[in-house]
């Protein structure tokens, strides 16, 4: 297991569980990232501190220190 | 009831427009309504309301009322709370009679959760299945009549954009007008936990009777956006304590039981939506790369993306600094045509100068705006319909997070460069009132274009052309210093307000990278046209007869003797052959000395003992009020000051010499180039414009803003001006 912004982009894996605020938390869960769902790591941008993921086919951005509360479980393929 | 456009009596139906963000529903908003569409503003908040006029075959006129999109009716802010009021008709709000949900068919899944939501409220639905068009290209195929059947609403293929399922989409409406009940299905998912079902029992009943919770339907579904929204920081208005004590207890004690309420509401409605999407999805393998995807890799590229940026950024600030110069230009000199064929045709006098220098310049000061606003709005328009403008706030998200300010306000930042008007009406592109209200407080301290020929003035005849250490040109180096000078106060407000006057908390970073669109230009333009006439009519109004107060305030009271002796001596010049030269000189000194009689000449001579310690005289306090009007007025108003008339500009160096010659009484200089320096450093950041202080009135809905931005501004300006001056006299510069 590891967090969200330790994944190099193109990886895909699962979400364990998610930290950080209630208002983050939830906010992800609506947009359809619940523990269990798949996601990919599209591309980090260094120099906007944020990252691109796919989600249900959406990609959403999430800043890098947010990203740090997000586990998850490398997939294989 | 809102300020939204009156309907006639209630006897027209209303249909919300809602939707997910960048799912098409401006543009479809934009294709059933056309240029019908009439803006408003939502009660409380600085959220503008858009309804339009939609026909239908058998209802006839409806109205379309737009609610601003959301990815979930559960909301944490003011803003976010509009969306569950307009679609309920939580007061003040009337509800509807049904909901058009705008859905993108390529991201059904994640769309389906705000349907399933809308439809436990009770209020009938239809469904629009935007984007139809592309779901090939993302390798998705949709079974409409299966969705429609598993939601219980009817649901329409459509392409906003292409302007196809249109005529069905209507039918469709209609339909539902006149049989709501086929509409409305009742909730989808319903919650088998009884604990889960305690919890929205008990915030069923602390739910206020104003919110008209008789159908157990809907007082359900609003016990679960209750139990969603409420918590010890949502910035929601209008729910009872008692409520939110309720949600609070019952919150906790299910986190003591190891449960969490929220992920069991959210995870139920999205198991409820992938248990039924093999019903009606089916997802081809994935499509390889997509064309967004190759886009990016450029645009979101660490090198090539920040000059693409730089780039696209450039050519907004070039439109907005010089490509409107023309069309400003071609209104001003219209203006001044019309002017003049008028007041020939009127009799001399104070009827003549009062149509010409007070209506028509005043009708000339708003349109003169015009061309700016209408570029900056196509290019957000375009960046926004594209999918570019979250790209922007991806890019920027570490540089504005720096000041707490969120990514998107680069752009009226940027705008500000230019001109603080069309720059505060694009802060409309943020989403929350805190980020823009800071910004709009602080985007007036940018060096905008009408400074620039108050500096040119100063620095042309206050510094020698000169070089430092043999090359810098001290000239260019002054005028790049300002730009700095006032760009870093800028950001140093930013900060300080952000971390004391709008503290709120932080919210955290959740884009959608939508992708790649072709934008819709008739939707741009439908855009476009209505903030430029709510400009014109809005800010438009305050600004016009700001400008008539600016007349009156130089132009009275009227000094009746000395303008019979200037008479008198312009009759016996002119019987002694006098040339035009003398006779102009004369008119002038007229003007200057009617200037000085006004009460604004007077006001200037008022405040000298305040603008005194930052080394202006009375005469500079004439040019401060003058500038009022506009920052670029200062030059024209020390023109008639120094009795050389109104038609100076920056240029002319007859006023240069002036400024240089102009002395105290004691013989000593007024203008040094420590003056100038306080004097330009009191123009980059007092705000007197009352263009902007229109604008921030209209754009916050009450005069406590402009008053507090005109404020600190002014107590900033002066400060500064006080440092340079009485710090530079004490280093001996003076």
């Amino acid at each position: 297991m590891t967090s969200l912004d330790l994944l190099s982009p193109g990886t895909r894996a699962r979400l364990v569980s998610i930290g950080g605020e209630r208002a983050f938390r939830c906010r992800l869960m609506e947009l359809g990232l619940l523990p269990g769902t798949a996601l990919r790591l599209v591309r980090k941008a260094d120099i906007g501190g944020v990252l691109e993921l796919e989600v249900r086919g959406c990609r959403l951005t999430v800043r890098l220190g947010e990203a740090r509360s997000l586990a998850v479980v490398p997939l294989e393929g | 009831m809102s300020t939204l456009p009156p309907t006639s009596a209630g006897r027209v139906a209303r249909i919300a427009l809602a939707g997910n963000p960048n799912t098409g529903k401006t543009t479809l908003f934009n294709r059933l309504t056309g240029l019908s569409a009439k803006v408003g503003n939502y009660p409380g908040v600085t959220v503008e309301s858009e309804s339009g006029t939609l026909r239908l075959a058998s209802a006839g006129e409806v109205e379309l009322a737009d609610v601003p999109g959301t990815y979930s009716l559960s909301a944490r802010s003011a803003e976010e709370q509009l969306a569950i009021a307009a679609i309920c008709g939580l007061p003040p709000l009337e509800p509807p009679q049904l909901v058009l949900l705008v859905v993108d068919a390529t991201q059904l899944t994640r769309n389906l959760y705000l349907a399933l939501q809308v439809i436990e409220t009770g209020t009938p639905v239809v469904i629009a299945l935007n984007m139809w068009d592309m779901l090939a290209g993302v390798g998705v195929e949709i079974d409409a009549a299966a969705l429609a059947r598993e939601l219980g609403v009817p649901a329409v293929p459509i392409s906003a954009q292409r302007g196809q399922g249109l005529d069905e989409l209507r039918l469709a409406l209609d339909r539902a007008l006149a049989e709501p009940a086929s509409a409305r299905p009742g909730p989808r998912w319903v919650s088998e936990s009884p604990l889960l079902r305690a919890d929205i029992a008990s915030a069923a009943a602390a739910l206020p009777r104003s919110w008209r919770v008789e159908d157990p339907r809907r007082r359900d579904a609003l016990a679960l956006w209750a139990l969603l929204s409420l918590d010890e920081k949502d910035e929601i208005s209008g729910a009872p304590k008692e409520l939110r004590d309720v949600v609070l207890a019952r919150r906790r004690a299910a986190a003591d039981a190891g449960r969490e309420l929220d992920a069991e509401i959210i995870r139920g409605r999205y198991a409820w939506i992938d248990a039924r999407a093999p019903r009606f999805l089916l997802t081809r393998a994935q499509v390889a790369t997509s064309r967004t995807d190759k886009v990016d890799r450029v645009l979101l590229h660490p090198v090539f993306g920040f000059a693409a940026f730089l780039l696209a950024m450039g050519l907004v600030f070039q439109s907005l600094f010089s490509w409107a110069d023309p069309a400003i230009g071609a209104i001003e000199s219209a203006i001044g045509w019309f002017q003049e064929l008028v007041v020939a045709r009127l009799p001399e006098g104070l009827a003549a100068d009062f149509v010409g220098e007070a209506l028509i310049e005043g009708v000339g000061s708003v349109v003169v705006f015009l061309p700016q606003i209408v570029l900056l709005f196509l290019f957000i328009g375009l960046m926004e319909d594209s999918g570019y403008m979250a790209r922007v706030a991806f890019l920027m998200d570490r540089l504005m997070k720096a000041i707490g300010l969120h990514g998107r306000a680069f752009v009226p930042m940027m705008s500000g460069f230019a001109c603080a008007v069309p720059a505060i009406l694009a802060t409309r592109t943020m989403e929350r009132q805190r980020d823009r209200m800071l910004t709009m407080l602080v985007v007036p301290l940018m060096t905008c274009s009408a400074r620039l020929p108050v500096y040119s003035l100063l620095i042309a005849a206050l510094f020698p052309p000169s070089e430092l250490f043999g090359f810098v040109p001290v000239q260019g180096l002054l005028m790049v210093g300002m730009y700095l000078f006032s760009t870093l106060v800028a950001l140093a407000v930013t900060a300080v307000l952000g971390r004391t006057l709008f503290k709120g908390s932080s919210m955290p970073l959740l884009l959608e990278m939508p992708p790649y669109r072709m934008p819709n230009l008739r939707s741009v333009a439908a855009m476009v046209w209505r903030k430029s006439r709510v400009f014109l009519t809005e800010a438009g109004t305050v600004i016009f007869a700001c400008t008539v107060m600016m007349w009156g305030l130089l132009s009275f009271p009227r000094d009746t003797e000395s303008e019979a002796r200037f008479d008198a001596r312009a009759s016996e010049l002119a019987q002694a052959g006098a040339s035009d030269e003398q006779l102009a000189e004369l008119e002038n000194e007229r003007t200057a000395a009617a200037l000085r009689y006004s009460l604004g000449g007077r006001l200037g001579r008022g405040i000298e003992p305040a603008i005194e310690p930052l080394g202006f005289d009375w005469k500079i306090g004439i040019g401060l009020l003058g500038a009022f009007a506009a920052r670029e007025v200062f030059v024209s108003t020390m023109g008639v000051v120094y009795g050389m008339g109104g038609e100076v500009d920056d240029e002319t160096t007859g006023l240069r010499q002036r400024i240089q010659q102009e002395a105290r009484a004691d013989g000593a200089p007024v203008y040094t180039p420590l003056v100038g320096l306080a004097l330009m450093v009191f123009f980059a950041l007092a705000c007197q414009c009352m263009s902007t202080i229109a604008v921030v009135k209209r754009e916050t809905r009450s005069w406590r803003w402009p008053v507090f931005l005109f404020a600190y501004t002014g107590a900033l300006a002066w400060l500064c001006a006080f440092a340079v001056y009485q710090g530079g006299l004490a280093l001996g510069l003076g």
